[in-house]
């Protein structure tokens, strides 16, 4: 088992390799997308047979840790370049892969005809390649690497089509905003390693099961990790490159900026649980902070128009979910809800990305209107994320959402539950909108523009996924509808965590009553808020300039403004104001040209000893010869 | 005779001083270049000298390799006073103090 599980990561990387050195000679679209979707393809069916080789084992040994080279070895520091493949990662193996595969299918379409294909699918499978190196380490240093590689294939995906200006914009937003978490999750790394001295996960748990929950060192470690974790995975204050990074193809959207890469910050927050278990305080920090994204993102989709930044403001909001799931330590809910929202939200861009390709371009669902007609696959799998996400039994967005709904309430209270259940409502009725405006209606696009049906590669993952998104809840079902499959199955990934959680928090008594009323609660909310919207929606015919709040909303807060002028402007200033004209110009160079400057003084005298006459040069030789022997006969 | 080493030393350091202030003071750089030759030839008396007051033959080896050493020095030597002289039509080296600041 152990020889060929690392194909799981080479395959991608001949992917990437191919495509990207031999891409322009082979000249073939068909062979490029083909030999790298088949390249993650594999990888996918790896992961299943590895599932099933988990599953002959009992449930407390399901971790498999396949170690290949010894990686940094320095005095007693020792790294080990070795994956551990376990309940967790195998979840995240199969997202990763399964929809990555779809995706590599879709653009085999999507692409089409683009003078990059060839470095497009290049850069998807070094993606792939980067997020399992991610999703498999077994320490931090490995997850970091994946954890860059990831954001350098965002860069370069995002900034794909970098002859528009603002595509390139969107990389470097989105590049340098990550940045800022990298430093978090870095600290973090240096103060694990400068006070247990090792960076492996696994002794890293080990060695902090004995301190006492919310001694200072893990908040500050679990607070960096959530730092790095708010820049990948978008939450405030970090959010703000990821409606930028629709800039890129939409297949990269929905694989990098919906399903996988911005869930890393989840899945490293999950992989370290046990951190989080020891620091609620840093729980109740997470809690809050997505609660904030996700209700502060929900409200900016209720006004966009741009198709893909509804569906951009969609995912930060889920994400305040998943963060919220966090927060209030239900990691199995967050994982659940990662799972589900990687199906319908890879599935909505998709279906975006049809929409877009079936008008030529066109982002603006002003612009569109009655394209169910038009394209009924797109239509009718859209519509069944839409019905997901907002949370309508018996789609996956339900359970997973009503699991985070639940323990919010048990785990946080009434009102944190009332601030997610009215983001939840909010979420129905953005949803809603989008596909009231974009698929009903009259068409409001020009004459000359025909929407057309999309080819069968882009048409064929949107099947699979919507089958996904339809049913794939029914591996977390709630205790009072039966056997929750992925909460046995990741049971002993988080039994640690889990145990010292209840030395700090009794476990709550199951009530089904509450379940049941919180269920029925939110349904109602949900449908409700899909009615009106709806109602209101696919009627709408024209489009006035939008005003007051919801002026505030369609400008999403003025936040790119406010961090413009109190972030960017003010390091602007600085760095050409004092640090390029004063310091640079007057101290560095200064130092640098007075060190030259008072040479030259110097030497200005000195340098009439370099006569050129050699009997000169003779003379001082044979003078110092005579000075020496002397020192010797007479000292 | 009694083999005296101090006469035949005294005898080099002299040729050797000879050629020392030759080397300085005078100005035909073909004169600089015999005080040259002249510095290597006293030190290769005093080889001589040591070796057969030391009965140990591997002075004189020595003095076989500068004398080698000092041919081929005289070779190129005197080829580049030649192409000095070509350049210059002087060789007064006062006159060729080109290589400085």
């Amino acid at each position: 088992m152990q020889n060929y599980f690392i194909l799981i990561v080479v395959l991608p990387l001949i992917g990437f390799l191919i495509n990207s050195l031999l891409g322009k000679k082979l000249n073939s679209e068909k062979l490029s997308g083909w030999l790298s979707s088949l390249l993650v393809f594999v990888p996918f069916l790896i992961g299943v047979y590895s599932l099933f080789e988990l599953l002959k084992l009992p449930p407390e040994s399901r971790t498999i840790v396949y170690k290949y080279f010894s990686w940094i070895s320095a005095g007693s520091f020792n790294l080990d370049y070795s994956f551990v493949l376990d309940p967790l990662s195998l979840v995240m193996i199969l997202v990763v892969t399964g929809i990555g595969f779809l995706i590599h299918v879709y653009s085999i379409g999507y692409m089409h005809g683009d003078k990059g294909y060839a470095s497009f699918f290049a850069y998807m499978n070094l993606f792939i390649f980067a997020m399992l190196h991610l999703v498999l380490a077994d320490n931090f240093l490995l997850i970091f690497l994946g954890w860059e590689g990831v954001g350098l294939c965002s860069y370069l995906l995002i900034g794909f089509w970098y002859e528009k200006k603002f595509t390139g914009e969107a990389a470097k937003k989105a590049f340098v905003v990550n940045r800022i978490g990298d430093f978090g999750f870095m600290i973090a790394m240096f103060l694990i390693f400068a006070n247990f001295g090792n960076l492996n996960i696994s002794t890293f748990a080990g060695s902090i099961a004995g301190f006492s929950v919310n001694s200072p060192l893990l908040v500050a470690i679990a607070l960096l990790f959530f730092l790095g974790a708010t820049g990948k995975s978008a939450q405030i204050p970090l959010f703000v490159w990821l409606p930028d990074a629709m800039a890129g193809p939409t297949p990269v959207s929905a694989l990098i900026h919906a399903a996988t890469m911005v869930t890393a910050g989840i899945y490293l927050i999950a992989r370290t649980s046990l951190l989080y278990a020891l620091a609620p305080i840093a729980g109740n920090v997470i809690l809050i902070i997505g609660i904030a994204t996700a209700i502060m993102s929900a409200t900016i989709a209720l006004k966009q128009n741009d198709i893909k930044k509804i569906l951009a403001y969609s995912t930060i909001s889920q994400l305040g979910f998943l963060f919220i799931a966090i927060g209030t330590q239900s990691y199995v809910a967050a994982v659940f809800h990662l799972v589900t929202h990687a199906f319908f939200k890879a599935l909505m861009f998709l279906g975006s990305g049809s929409v877009i390709h079936g008008m030529h371009e066109e982002q603006d669902i002003r612009r569109m209107g009655g394209l169910k007609s038009k394209m009924k696959i797109t239509y009718i799998t859209f519509l069944m994320g839409a019905i997901a996400i907002s949370g309508i039994p018996p789609f996956s967005g339900f359970f997973s959402k009503d699991e985070i709904l639940y323990k919010t309430f048990t785990n946080a209270g009434i009102l944190p539950y009332l601030l997610v259940l009215i983001t939840a409502a909010f979420t129905a009725f953005y949803m809603f909108r989008l596909v009231g405006i974009t698929f009903f209606g009259k068409p409001r696009y020009d004459s000359h523009v025909h929407p057309h049906e999309s080819p069968s590669t882009m048409t064929v993952p949107l099947m699979i996924l919507a089958v996904l998104s339809v049913f794939g809840g029914f591996i977390g079902l709630p205790h009072i509808f039966g056997y929750n499959i992925l909460e046995h199955w990741l049971e002993p990934v988080f039994a640690n965590s889990y145990s010292v959680i209840q030395t700090w928090r009794p476990e709550s008594v199951h009530a089904v009553s509450t379940e049941i009323i919180l269920i029925v609660v939110s349904v109602v909310v949900a449908a409700t808020s899909i009615f009106i919207s709806f109602r209101r929606y696919s009627k709408q015919e024209s489009f006035e300039e939008v005003r007051g709040f919801g002026k505030i909303l369609e400008n999403k807060y003025y936040l790119d403004e406010v961090y413009d002028k109190t972030v960017v402007e003010p390091i602007f200033k600085t760095s050409d104001g004092f640090l390029w004209k004063i310091f640079d110009v007057k101290i560095i160079d200064g130092i640098v040209n007075g060190v030259a400057t008072f040479t030259s003084r110097i030497s200005f005298d000195w340098k009439k000893l370099q006569t050129g006459v050699i009997q000169d040069y003779g003379t001082f030789a044979v003078a110092g010869v005579i000075i020496i022997i002397l020192y010797f006969l007479f000292v | 005779m009694e083999f005296n080493l101090n006469l035949f030393l005294v005898l080099s350091a002299v040729l050797f001083s000879i050629g020392v202030v030759g080397v300085l003071v005078r100005r035909n750089a073909i004169v600089i270049f015999m005080c040259i030759e002249l510095m290597l030839n006293a030190i290769n008396l005093s080889l001589v000298s040591f070796s057969s007051f030391l009965g140990n033959e591997s002075g004189q080896i020595f003095v076989f390799f500068v004398l080698t050493v000092a041919a081929a020095e005289a070779a190129v030597g005197l080829a580049i006073v030649i192409s000095l002289f070509r350049n210059k039509e002087t060789l007064d080296i006062d006159k060729i103090n080109i290589l400085k600041w």
